[in-house]
């Protein structure tokens, strides 16, 4: 059962961005990367979507836009969730920062940073915040070897 | 002004049979050291809860005299790893292992501590064994209170049977 309010969430993003569907129960709505910030924006001002859940990434090798970028944002107004996908490129793997608008975007582009190696465009921390100084590469990428490890302290014997 | 010492006096034994007694130095030492191990509980994950449960009243580790943490590795005699350790975390644990005076003993607590356990991935420290000197392994996830109070009467055969040197080499 959809909540009324996402029908009018999906009339006034699905024309002017990307396509939406319902997702048991849940507005999905996939775009391309540069309508992000406006979609979110929109989000945010008319619908009441004030709480940035999270953002993650999947990784699909050998598709030619390679990682899908996922957000999820609730409404603290009309209590629904509304999920944001977008595709990037492996060469270009840059999206915009929603610093903007969500300060908590801060530390979790740094998480999906850490994992995926997602470029956060205007997040000008993007340190490891999981990981540690010096390690090499992106470990929840299809590519990582599961079984890679980078130790800190050398190994006895 | 009259003399306020305490009066001790030379008392004569009833019995000639227990003035003195003789032992080993290295049993005397161990016994006395087996009996008042101070850990120094290094929890990171979720077997937090079995070594509060191992350490309250029903299971009570008091009772081998290992129950009295101290949150100093320099008061500790016997550090217990307690969960996962990463990648991340390695250097912190070999530090508090340094910090720790001799002698000094070491518990894997549960299987993470162990040997990884079911991970095995960029993140987790298969083992502390491979960053430090391991005395007892206690398995399973988490491990039964009767299994670590087995580990550490384990510990405590170890403690006993073993050399302590306290001055030197020899002695």
């Amino acid at each position: 059962m959809a909540a009324p309010v996402l029908d009018l969430v999906q009339q006034r993003l699905a024309p002017a961005f990307g396509e939406a569907a319902l997702a048991h129960g849940m507005l999905v709505v996939t775009l391309p990367p540069a309508a992000l910030l406006d979609a979110v924006r929109l989000l945010k001002a008319e619908f009441g979507f004030d709480l940035f859940l999270d953002v993650t990434a999947v990784d699909w090798p050998g598709h030619a836009q390679r990682f899908e970028v996922v957000y999820h944002f609730y409404s603290t107004q009309h209590h629904v969730r509304v999920r944001l996908k977008t595709r990037v490129a492996e060469q270009d793997p840059t999206v915009d920062s929603l610093i903007p608008l969500y300060d908590a975007a801060r530390f979790m582009e740094r998480e999906c940073h850490d994992m995926y190696g997602i470029v956060f465009r205007g997040n000008a921390d993007l340190r490891p915040i999981l990981l540690y100084e010096g390690f090499v590469g992106h470990p929840l990428r299809k590519d990582y070897a599961k079984d890679h490890e980078q130790p800190l302290v050398p190994y006895r014997k | 002004m009259a003399s306020s010492t305490i009066p001790i006096q030379p008392v004569a034994s009833r019995s000639q049979a227990f003035e003195y007694l003789t032992t080993k130095k290295d049993e005397l030492v161990g016994w006395a050291r087996k009996f008042s191990l101070f850990p120094y509980p290094f929890v990171t994950a979720c077997c937090a809860m079995e070594f509060m449960a191992v350490s309250s009243s029903p299971y009570d580790t008091d009772r081998f005299g290992a129950a009295l943490p101290r949150f100093s590795p320099r008061q500790a005699d016997l550090l217990m790893v307690v969960g996962t350790v990463t990648h991340k975390q390695a250097p912190v644990l070999l530090k508090v292992y340094e910090q720790m005076c001799e002698p000094k003993w070491v518990m894997a607590f549960g299987v993470c501590a162990t040997s990884g356990g079911f991970y095995q991935n960029y993140a987790a420290v298969l083992g502390i064994d491979r960053i430090i000197p391991v005395d007892v392994y206690v398995p399973g996830c988490p491990p039964r209170p009767e299994m670590v109070i087995d580990g550490i009467m384990q510990l405590q055969d170890k403690i006993a049977r073993s050399r302590h040197p306290i001055v030197g080499r020899n002695f």
